[in-house]
Order: C-alpha cells, then structure tokens, then sequence
C-alpha cells in the first residue's frame, strides 16, 4: 500500500532534535535497532517527515534508501502529520464483522477528509486500523488513547462532538 | 536469588499469597489478607475503565481501614471479555461482571464490610434461581476448559515475580539447570507431542533438535500476533509474562543459545511494558543474565517491537525485520535452524507453544501426552469473535468439538440467529461451515476438510454475513499486506481481489469462478513464504462450502445475504408504509417519491423508491420505524 506523504512544511524545534540526538546515540552502536530509533523518533515529531529520516540516517550511519525503506514498508510509520485528536477505527475482523466499515464511512463524511488524512485546521486525522485486540468490545474505534467500544454509526457525531466538532 | 534454595524460600513465603485464589483454605490462613479481588487488568477491561475499578477499590477500601486484610490485585485477562470489566473476589470466588468504577462503594460497604454478596451486579450465570452463587469456574464457559498455557492469567498479579514463584514459577528452570542435560530438555518436549501453536503444527522438539552447532545461537520469540481476530498470544503476555521468560531461557539451556529476542506487536503496549517488567524482574532477581541459578548457564533477552506489517508473523521475515531491515521473508533452505538469526542457528517458537514448556517439564511428557487426540496433544487457546455471546479466550483440550466449543463454552450465537460458519486461521485460513460443526478440532482434522487451525482466532458468522463478501475481506487483507517480494502474491491476490469485487458487483460469470480457482491454486503453490501460500485459503474454503452463494451472485444477481450492496434492491411495503416521509429525508439521493395508493387505514400515500436512481446507502431503513422498507 502506497503512503500518503505530507506537503506541510516541517516545524521541528531544537528540543525535539536534541531528544532525537539522544536516542540515537543511545543506539547507535547496534544497527539492528534502527526500527525502535525509528519508532521512538516518530513519538518524539508524531511522523517521520524526510527531515527527520535524514538525521535517522546519519546518525545511524545507514543510508537514508535503508530508513525510507523501512518507513514505507511498516504501516505504523506515519509519513504525514497526525491531528490532535487521531480517530483510529479498528478494521479487523471482529469489529469488521459487526458494522466497524459503517463507522469509518461515516467518520469521513462527517469530517470531509480520506482515511490517513488530517483535516486542515490540524484537529483531527483519521485511520484505519487492524485489530487492536479489544474484540469484546466490538465495534471499537479509539481516540488518541481513548477506547470507545460496542458503537453504532449514530455514536459518531457524539463522539466527534466530545472532541469540539 | 543466586541458588535453586534460595529460589525455593521464595516460594514458601509467597505460596500463602496467592492460596485464597487456588482454594486451600489452610495456607491462606498464614497470609495476613483475609479477601483478594482480582480486577481484569487486560486489553479488553482495561480500555472499558477497569483502572478506574482499581483506583476507587483502593481508596473505598483505605477508607474502612481494611487495607490489611484485603489485597486487591490487577491481573491478566479472564477470558470472557464479552462481560468486562470483570471483578472476582476470593474466598467465595464471585464474578462481577460488567462492573463501573460507580458500583464499587455500595460493594465496598455491602459485600467486603457486610459479607453480603451484591447478587444485581454478578455475571447472571453464577446467580441461581434460590439466591446461592455458583463459583465462576462452574459456569458454561468454564467449566469445560482446561488451563495450561493460561494457567496464571487472571490468577496471578502479572508484574510481581514473587507470585508467578508461588505457582511454581522457575521451578521448571530450575529442574533444567540441576537435573536434566540439555538433550534430555529437548527429548521431553519431543516426547510431550507439542507442536507448533502458531498455526504449522510443526513439532516443537524436533524444530529443537535440528538447531545446529555454532558459536552463537538464537532464541526467537513470535509475539506478532497478526491475525484480526486473535489475542491469545496478547493474553499470554498480559497475564503471565514469566512463563515466557522462563520457557524461552528452558529452551536456551536445551539448545545452547545464550541471547534472545521477543518479537512483538507495538499495537500491544500492555503486554510489551509487563513483559519488560517481567524481564528486569527476572533479571534482578537472577533468573536471566549470568550464570543462572549458580548453574553456570548464561542467557539473556531482549524485546524488539514490530510496527505493523503482518508477513513478519513468518519466521523468516521476522528476523529480517528483528535485523533492522524491511520485513521481507527469506526462501528456505537455509532453515532458520542452520541459519536464522542474524546468520546464526535460531529456534523460533510463538508465545503460546513457549508457554506449554514449563508445564511439560515439571510434569512431565506423560501428563501432556494425556490430552487432546493422537497426533495433536494438549490443549489449545482460541479467540473467540464475531456473532457469539461470550466474546473472549478460552482454552480446551484439543478434540473438542466445534459444537461444543460454540454453543456450550460460546454460549452460541446472539439474537436468535442461525450459525453459518466459523473462520479459524484468520486470512490464510478457511471457514468451517455449519454441517462439519462435528468436526473435533485439532491440526490434523481441520486440515482434512481444507482449513487449518492457524493461530487460535475463530470468527463466528451468521446468516447476516456474506461468504462472498468475508473472501474479499481476507483478500483486502492480503493485497495490503503482501510484502511485494514476489510475484504470485503481490499481483496474483490483487488479482483475486479484482475478481472477488467484480463478483459483489454482479458482473461475474460462472466462468469467472474457475478461473478463481485456479489462480488460488497457482498462487498457493508458487509463493514465497507462508503469507502467500495460504493467501487464497479463505477463498478456495468459501468456495468449496458455499459455492451456491457464489452462483447466487454470479447467475441470480443477488446477495442472499443482502450484505453485497451493488445487489440489493431497496422496496417498501405499500401496504405498511404511512407515508410520513421520514426515509425520503434521509435519502441522500432523493430517490424516493409519493404513489397515488392510499392503504387502508392510512391518511398519506405510500412512497416508493425509484431503483434506478437508489444508491444503496440504507439511510431510509435505519429512518423507517414501521419496518416498511426491505432489501433483498
């Protein structure tokens, strides 16, 4: 699958480059952790914009192709921005099963935007996700770290508006 | 702890801790807490609050100065998380269930201080019709089950080492390391029948034995439970995480490894932050690092986390994606066991086959062999899902019957629905259909009817669901997640995609059908690793049991499951229909207009809706109160 790569200019603050200095000297010495350097540098920006893979690469001492290829290869690397409430709705069979597809659909009506995609004013962004376990509770979706679970596709706009929508 | 003496004086100081729990009365009199509650501190529970539960039990119990005599303890999963937040309290061993954090000081006060059981708020099975209250483990979902691999989840408190010692934890370690030759570890596990819970079915002991000789050698750990459905491995890790630190270091010490790795899932931070709890524990408490238990043997383990790619639940592109690299697999020969890891001789096992070992060591191969069938012993863990009541994890031993395991332990399916069929091994699995419900699940059995067991997910559906449909879900899957290293899977399931979608959308032919199944055969043939050989699995098994549903969407044009949208037609019933409107606001097309028939007794005409306009949103029936509206 194909990933969406933002336009949006980087906005990395010297903290954040310093946090990401950090990490990588804390690595470095074992190529095989370019995975978590990359995954703890994605908690650090939110995303992997290119910027951000060309100081990975350097300081790893990989080649930038090696980073880019493990950020396009793994669905959890995100190479665009998230919003500040990130909707995840969990398309795995279970949830799938019981109406998670409705949700979704209704999800990107009621806020314009395609799934990996962020709205313009940065509020929210929208994903589809695999199973994140929580079948009992099916259908789920969660925002940011909150689990809404047993939904109906009427549950949207309350959740949405819970979030200042 | 340096010495297997020292391990021991653990154990019987910490054996009384959890006695109320295991139900002997005389040992817990030693411990000085007369009450334990157990809150489900799982995937499940936790994301419906069951921290909230803790929270206020702690302050609700501070508050009536009971601190002392009741313990309250966060676990792993109980299983049947349909019902959570679960809440079980010892010595009666009373299931709460679905409980709210508002719940909890009127049984704070009632049951903890009062010793009146809150009966409103107990899962209604163990409440019986004179009052009295049936023990949790007595219930349906129960009492058929029997525990090994998840014998301490939701029993012991996960992130202390002590109370996994006080179930025997590291005792099977220890037996290792004082009495029993590296080659006698792997002899056991060969003699116990275990095999492979990760779906192959692959024996774990010869896996063990083929490892050849090297300086350096692997023990790999498949915690990237990847199927949608399944949370076995996930339950394993939240609740016992030990078990697999000590099985991993046991297997360690048979083969000659002295490092490994735990593969597992970033979608699972529960498990990964217990299971690194677990693992500085063990390490503190000298049960990893150097010379374990005065033995001399070293070994030690890290955890790398996946990020999402479901082709690295094979072994070979898991220790690509261990390595740093794109998790792309590797073709074989080279085995992993002669050269896996890092080029070095590996053991890769999943978390529920690791879990097994410890058990199968300090009981012996005998006591395993005991269950399940012929050539599948012991038990097996399914994740139960989809259109069944009891939602959650359950284990039995293996030759239990997809009925029973359904109907009796799954408590069959909700709102009086009729069971179609059962999807195990998730996308490279197949569907078991309602007339094979016979069938005694183990390896053997569901390969012979054209499944396979895969990991332990089983999905139920009913007759709301559309086989057609479910193919292309498992084949949405598979496009998406076929690592594009090869060319049958990367183009070949795209095109099964493209089929399946032209099927739904009533343009295919019967002819279509053949081809389908030929190209499943071709790709299930000539793929490079285990993704794509058993990528075209759920279609050939829909295919095989449900070919009449097939044929309904190719020669009738129907979906006789009304699930395949571009296939219904929406009508409304003139004669039930008032003509309020209602649907006609909502029709986002306006596709629905007034007739001049007025049914008796109604004021308005009816409404129609004009098909050739219709999209097939469904917007007018969710609107419709009078069930006037109907999709066929």
């Amino acid at each position: 699958m194909q990933k969406k790569i933002s336009s949006n200019p980087f906005r990395g603050t010297p903290e954040q480059e310093a946090k990401l200095k950090e990490i990588i000297a804390a690595n470095k010495h074992d190529k095989s952790r370019l995975m978590g350097v990359m995954q703890e540098a994605q908690g650090v920006y939110g995303y992997l914009p290119i910027e951000v893979q060309n100081m990975i690469a350097e300081g790893m001492e990989v080649p930038l192709e090696k980073v880019f290829g493990v950020a396009t290869f793994y669905a959890q690397f995100s190479l665009s921005p998230k919003g500040d409430c990130n909707i995840s709705v969990c398309l795995g069979t279970a949830c799938y099963v019981k109406g998670s597809g409705d949700i979704y659909d209704e999800l990107q009506a009621e806020l314009g935007i395609g799934g990996d995609e962020c709205t313009p004013d940065g509020k929210f962004s929208l994903t589809a996700c695999r199973c994140i376990g929580a079948c009992g509770l099916a259908p789920v979706l969660t925002v940011n770290e909150e689990v809404y679970g047993r939904l109906t596709k009427d549950d949207v706009p309350t959740i949405l508006a819970k979030y200042g929508k | 702890m340096k010495t297997v003496a020292e391990l021991q004086a653990v154990r019987e100081a910490a054996i009384s801790e959890v006695a109320l729990r295991t139900g002997d009365a005389a040992l817990a009199a030693k411990s000085k807490y007369k009450r334990n509650v157990l809150v489900c501190g799982g995937t499940g529970c936790t994301s419906s609050h069951s921290q909230d539960i803790i929270d206020t039990l702690n302050a609700e119990i501070a508050k009536h100065g009971m601190t002392d005599e009741i313990k309250v303890v966060r676990t792993g999963c109980f299983g049947l998380c349909a019902l959570g937040p679960i809440m079980i309290v010892y010595p009666e061993g009373c299931f709460y269930s679905m409980i709210k954090a508002e719940n909890i000081p009127e049984i704070v006060e009632e049951h903890f201080v009062k010793g009146n059981i809150v009966t409103k708020y107990l899962y209604k099975e163990t409440v019986l019709e004179d009052g009295s209250i049936k023990k949790y483990n007595e219930t349906d979902f129960y009492k058929k089950q029997i525990r090994v691999a998840l014998r301490n989840c939701g029993v012991i408190n996960p992130e202390d080492i002590n109370e996994y010692i006080a179930r025997d934890g590291y005792q099977a370690l220890a037996k290792c390391l004082t009495s029993m030759q590296p080659k006698e570890v792997t002899q056991t596990i060969l003699e116990s029948g275990l095999r492979g819970r990760g779906g192959g079915g692959f024996p774990t002991g010869r896996k063990w034995s083929f490892i050849a000789d090297g300086p350096q050698k692997y023990v790999v750990c498949n915690a990237d439970e990847g199927d949608p459905g399944a949370f076995m491995d996930r339950s394993v890790l939240e609740g016992d995480p030990h078990c697999i630190v000590e099985a991993m270091t046991i297997c360690g010490y048979a083969v000659g490894a002295s490092q490994g790795y735990v593969y597992v899932r970033a979608e699972y931070p529960i498990a990964v932050t217990r299971l690194q709890i677990a693992i500085d524990e063990a390490r503190a408490n000298g049960m990893l690092g150097k010379n374990i238990l005065g033995s001399g043997f070293d070994f030690d383990m890290e955890i790398r986390l996946g990020a999402g790619a479901f082709v690295c639940g094979e072994e070979t592109a898991l220790m690509t994606s261990i390595e740093g690299n794109r998790g792309e697999p590797r073709p074989r020969p080279p085995f992993p066991a002669v050269k896996g890891l890092f080029a070095c001789p590996t053991v890769e096992n999943n978390v529920e086959t690791f879990a097994n070992v410890p058990q199968i060591i300090l009981r012996g191969a005998e006591w395993f062999a005991s269950m399940g069938t012929e050539k599948s012993k012991g038990t097996k863990v399914f994740a139960l899902g989809g259109k069944i009541k009891h939602t959650g994890h359950v284990e039995i031993a293996m030759g239990t019957t997809l009925r029973e395991i359904i109907e009796e332990i799954g408590g069959g399916i909700p709102n009086g629905k009729k069971f179609k069929a059962a999807q195990t091994g998730g996308p490279s699995g197949g569907c078991i259909p309602a007339r094979l419900m016979d069938t005694a699940v183990d390896y053997d059995n569901l390969t012979a009817i054209g499944c396979m067991m895969g990991s332990g997910g089983l999905i139920v559906m009913d007759e709301d669901n559309c086989m057609v449909d479910m193919a292309k879900f498992f084949l949405e899957f598979t496009v998406d997640e076929s690592c594009g290293k090869c060319t049958p899977c990367r183009v070949g399931t795209k095109r099964l995609l493209e089929m399946l979608d032209k099927i739904t959308r009533g343009n295919g032919t019967l002819e279509d059908l053949d081809k389908l199944e030929a190209l499943c055969n071709y790709i299930k043939a000539n793929s490079l690793c285990g993704l794509g050989q058993t990528a075209p699995n759920p279609v050939l098994a829909t295919l095989k049991f449900f070919r009449d549903e097939y044929v309904s969407h190719v020669v009738d044009k129907k979906c006789p499951a009304g699930v395949c949208k571009h296939l219904l037609t929406f009508t409304i019933d003139k004669d039930k229909c008032i003509g309020c409107g209602k649907c006609a606001k909502n029709c986002p097309a306006d596709t629905i207009v007034k007739t001049d028939y007025i049914a008796p007794g109604h004021k308005l005409p009816s409404l129609k809706i004009l098909p050739e306009k219709c999209l097939k949103c469904g917007a007018c029936i969710s609107g419709c109160k009078f069930g006037a509206i109907s999709k066929q």
